[in-house]
């Protein structure tokens, strides 16, 4: 990772979590988000560092834990922040919501809510690459969830068979939901699944974003030059529960464990890295900064954007309506 | 042309037309499947060799289908959609939806639907009601050869997912196909033959069957109209509402089960909105609620025949009881 990666980078991390953190507090506040959000917050390293491998024109495809991903990725924060108030200006015209971001403009192809779904579809994209003579590459993400479905091995083997250019990456932040990954899994090693599809798997510090960002490029450039795909496995950790409704309930994990992790906190990781190399804290400041009125605007944006049309109910359900009366 | 070779037909065409159309399908290259020849004219990259993997295949297809490619999914035996189901229905059918319009998903899932046929329940389904209750997929039934080729075609065309099913009864029937290019739109019915004494609305291989019942009713006077829907959704209400309205009597003829299948739908559409053109009340000729049996003594009650067609039809015009037990050759 060369400076100006690594100041992007910081950019892309602090983004998310500044706009996590605003949705968290609009919906403890019941102030305009409807349901529930599922925050990424404690991941940004392991999302940003692999989006970062990936040209603008590239695929990506994330879960239900998925608004960083978007904005990794390069979305605009202001339409994703109206999708997740139920806005006509969300980038789903409020259809989606918080576990369906979706930005097709920066090659996000959506999240999904069925953990697992989307890695063969991330396998599809990069066949379409193929297909239309490109050299794009796809990138999927899920958790440690996702990596005991079915989908996974289906979607694993179908990439390897036909050698297409995906990189898979597993977000291994130890719990689906509430269930600790020692319970339901009798390998330590997400990554060691890779050998049985006889792709390269890959573990690697899933805080450290400069560390993501080397196995993603080296899996991505693999990828693109037609080498086939790669399982990378991230270890990270989300630092607020499943999902926030109200307010935050560590109910399955123990503080302490909490506590150890955000000892290596990815942003605080990155800032130490920028100031050691001379960056000065001024300029990570007005970085900050910026990044803190960007979402102060996106929240203005959505709060004042329109609530959807009744006739949107009807809407975007067909591509090519067939007049049926004669 | 045979129905087999209407849609082999269908798939060379678009093939040949559009680099851009691919064919995922089990075996693809067996001699038995109306895709042999495929790889040799197109390759291997577009008639990828596929594991038994419906599930992770049909994510496939609907991943490449939003960056630009139009793959055409076969399932060889419809059954083999359900290990797929979450794909058709939560991706499938609502990414476009869910996305605001900026998901397209121009898929044709193809289900060969291989009842009367003794393969036994988990091979017999016709699963075409399950799906016509999933808003965003539009569902095709062709009952000729010259159908088979024209909706095949458009459904190919179509930037929406169509599930295209096939009885399989029908592969080995003949018909007259035009010469050139030849669309049938989807959302319209045919009417097969017309008539004015009762309305026959039947699908799939309910169709022949229908058209023979109509045979055997005009020996005895009774002129019987065989409407074809060809498109369960969008469904040809207006065809449908405007045969009920000149003969006053339907009998709706469909080989899948009673409880919320097409028929099912048929006759709701009719009876909130054509109650005042019928003289008779509405009859269901179906598959009663119970899976096919492996025995061909028993499976060959299950479906709608020309006498079973024929029988309630004759009831509705003479106005004798209807007969409750239909079930039967």
């Amino acid at each position: 990772m060369n400076r100006q990666q690594e100041l992007d980078a910081m950019r892309r991390m602090l983004r998310i979590r500044r706009f996590e953190e605003a949705a968290m507090d609009i919906v403890r506040k019941g102030q305009g988000i409807a349901g529930s959000v599922h925050l990424c917050i404690g991941q940004e390293a392991t999302v940003v560092g692999s989006c970062l491998a990936l040209r603008a024109d590239d695929f990506m495809v994330g879960y239900h834990r998925s608004h960083g991903h978007p904005i990794a990725k390069g979305a605009r924060l202001a339409p994703l922040m109206a999708e997740l108030m139920g806005r006509s200006t969300g980038i789903c015209r409020g259809k989606g919501g918080s576990m369906h971001l979706a930005d097709f403009r920066v090659g996000s192809l959506g999240e999904t809510a069925i953990v697992g779904a989307g890695i063969p579809q991330a396998a599809g994209a990069a066949y379409a690459a193929r297909i239309r003579g490109t050299d794009q590459v796809a990138l999927s993400f899920f958790g440690d969830g996702g990596a005991n479905i079915g989908s996974f091995h289906e979607g694993l083997n179908l990439a390897a068979a036909w050698r297409l250019g995906v990189v898979f990456v597993c977000e291994n932040n130890l719990y689906a939901m509430s269930t600790a990954l020692s319970d339901t899994m009798a390998a330590d090693s997400i990554a060691a699944r890779a050998a049985a599809y006889r792709m390269p798997g890959v573990s690697v510090d899933g805080q450290d974003v400069a560390a993501v960002y080397e196995a993603a490029a080296t899996a991505v450039d693999r990828a693109r030059d037609g080498g086939g795909p790669t399982l990378i496995e991230a270890r990270t950790y989300r630092y607020r529960d499943h999902a926030e409704y109200g307010g935050m309930d560590l109910g399955h994990r123990a503080i302490e464990e909490l506590e150890q992790w955000r000892t290596r906190d990815p942003l605080d990781l990155l800032r130490a890295r920028l100031l050691t190399g001379g960056v000065g804290a001024e300029v990570l400041d007005e970085m900050a900064a910026e990044v803190a009125e960007e979402v102060r605007e996106a929240v203005r944006f959505a709060r004042r954007s329109p609530l959807p049309e009744p006739a949107a109910l009807f809407e975007d359900l067909w591509a090519t309506p067939v007049e049926v009366s004669r | 042309m045979s129905y087999r070779e209407a849609i082999r037909r269908a798939m060379l065409e678009e093939m040949r037309r559009d680099p851009n159309v691919v064919v995922f399908c089990e075996d693809a290259r067996f001699w038995t499947m109306p895709t042999h020849g495929f790889v040799d004219e197109f390759g291997p990259d577009r008639v990828p060799i596929m594991p038994i993997s419906e599930e992770g295949f049909t994510g496939a297809a609907i991943g490449a289908a939003m960056t630009g490619v139009r793959p055409i999914v076969d399932y060889t035996i419809a059954n083999l959609m359900y290990v797929a189901w979450d794909q058709i229905v939560n991706h499938a059918a609502k990414n476009r939806y869910l996305f605001g319009g900026q998901a397209s998903v121009p898929i044709v899932f193809r289900a060969a639907m291989k009842y009367a046929n003794a393969t036994a329940a988990q091979h017999s389904d016709r699963p075409y009601p399950q799906l016509m209750n999933v808003p965003g997929l539009k569902i095709v039934v062709p009952a000729t050869p010259a159908d088979a080729l024209g909706l095949l075609k458009s459904a190919i065309r179509d930037d929406d997912p169509v599930v295209y099913f096939e009885p399989l009864l029908l592969w080995g029937s003949k018909g007259e196909v035009p010469d050139g290019e030849h669309l049938v739109p989807i959302g319209r019915a045919a009417v097969a033959r017309a008539g004015r004494d009762v309305t026959v609305v039947a699908i799939g291989d309910a169709v022949p069957a229908a058209l023979k019942a109509a045979a055997a009713l005009a020996d005895r006077g009774i002129e019987a109209e065989v409407l074809d829907p060809r498109t369960l959704v969008p469904l040809d209400r207006t065809a449908i509402l405007e045969s009920v309205a000149r003969t006053g009597r339907l009998v709706v003829a469909d080989p899948a089960h009673r409880t919320c299948g097409a028929a099912a739908e048929i006759a709701a559409v009719v009876a909130e909105e054509g109650f005042a053109s019928l003289r008779a009340p509405i009859v269901r000729v179906v598959a009663p609620d119970v899976h096919p049996p492996f025995s061909p003594a028993l499976e060959r009650l299950m479906y709608p025949t020309p006498a079973r067609i024929a029988a309630a039809a004759e009831a509705l015009v003479t106005g004798a009881p209807s007969p409750k037990e239909l079930v039967g050759p």
